[in-house]
């Protein structure tokens, strides 16, 4: 793919820390545990606003129990903004960030 | 038995109270609606669209239970903060509006109650009212468990002796969890 000379490639990776993130770089929504919420609550909230089938939505909430966190879903800022938002609505603790 | 969710026929669910057992529930309510605080425009808003267009505030509350409520949406990197602020003045008023409409919601079908021949409180609530009373239940606990310090493991909090104050609340904040999962229960 790449027809750059070694000049200019040598440019770009003194740039480097300075880039802005990478638009192609998803953003990405994540739950925390809490000890307050119950566990049929995390699961019934991952259903009814992700649609997630009952075994995911499961599975996502006991990586939130025994990790601390999971993802629970991918895409766009805007869209994890309105992700985070509505759990915020249903009171679970959320956060986005960057996926690495 | 009183004090637990059970599948409605025809659709929602049903809640007998005893009256104690409602008062403790519309008062708990109340409280956490004080907590919360009016919208933007104060409780009587004299220019409704000035409070629809109000900006929210930038930074998280300093008490610890509305702080719980609404959080930080951005943890890491290194504008985190700034974009929590940012984030908080365009959804902090709307998530509040939201957590007050779930309470009212539930202290109004506690008033709208039907009397019981054994002198009980029987709620009734549609799809939506179950909705409502479930935020409305989950918002409470998250407020009783922040003040309580609730952690993972609180074998303490729950053999607390009789004289001691928190106790009162602990059992109140079982209470509600039992409702909360038995509300889920006719939900699912």
């Amino acid at each position: 793919m790449s027809v750059a000379p070694v000049e200019i490639e040598r440019t770009e990776s003194e740039s480097a820390p300075f880039a802005v993130p990478d638009p192609d770089i998803p953003w990405v929504t994540i739950v925390h545990n809490d000890p307050v919420n119950l566990m049929s609550y995390v699961v019934y909230v991952f259903q009814a606003y992700f649609g997630y089938p009952k075994e995911k939505a499961r599975q996502l909430m006991l990586d939130v129990h025994h990790k601390g966190r999971a993802t629970v879903s991918s895409g766009t800022r805007e869209e994890m903004e309105r992700d985070v938002q509505a759990m915020h609505g249903y009171g679970l603790w959320a956060t986005l960030q960057h996926d690495k | 038995m009183t004090g637990l969710f059970k599948r409605a026929r025809g659709g929602g669910a049903q809640l007998t109270l005893d009256p104690v057992e409602a008062s403790i529930l519309r008062n708990l309510m109340v409280q956490m609606l004080e907590l919360i605080g009016p919208g933007p425009g104060g409780d009587t808003p004299e220019d409704p669209l000035a409070a629809l267009f109000a900006e929210g505030p930038s930074k998280a509350p300093a008490d610890p239970a509305l702080a719980r409520l609404f959080p930080d949406a951005y943890a890491e990197g290194p504008d985190a903060a700034e974009h929590s602020a940012e984030f908080r003045r365009f959804t902090e008023n709307d998530l509040r509006a939201r957590k007050r409409e779930d309470a009212f919601a539930l202290i109004r079908a506690i008033d709208a109650a039907e009397d019981t021949r054994r002198g009980d409180l029987r709620l009734t609530l549609d799809e939506e009212g179950c909705r409502r009373a479930l935020g409305a239940l989950n918002d409470l606990r998250l407020t009783l468990g922040t003040r309580l310090g609730v952690s993972e493991d609180d074998e303490d909090l729950y053999s607390l002796p009789d004289e001691d104050e928190r106790k009162p609340l602990v059992m109140a904040y079982l209470w509600l969890g039992g409702l909360q999962e038995t509300l889920i229960e006719t939900m699912m």
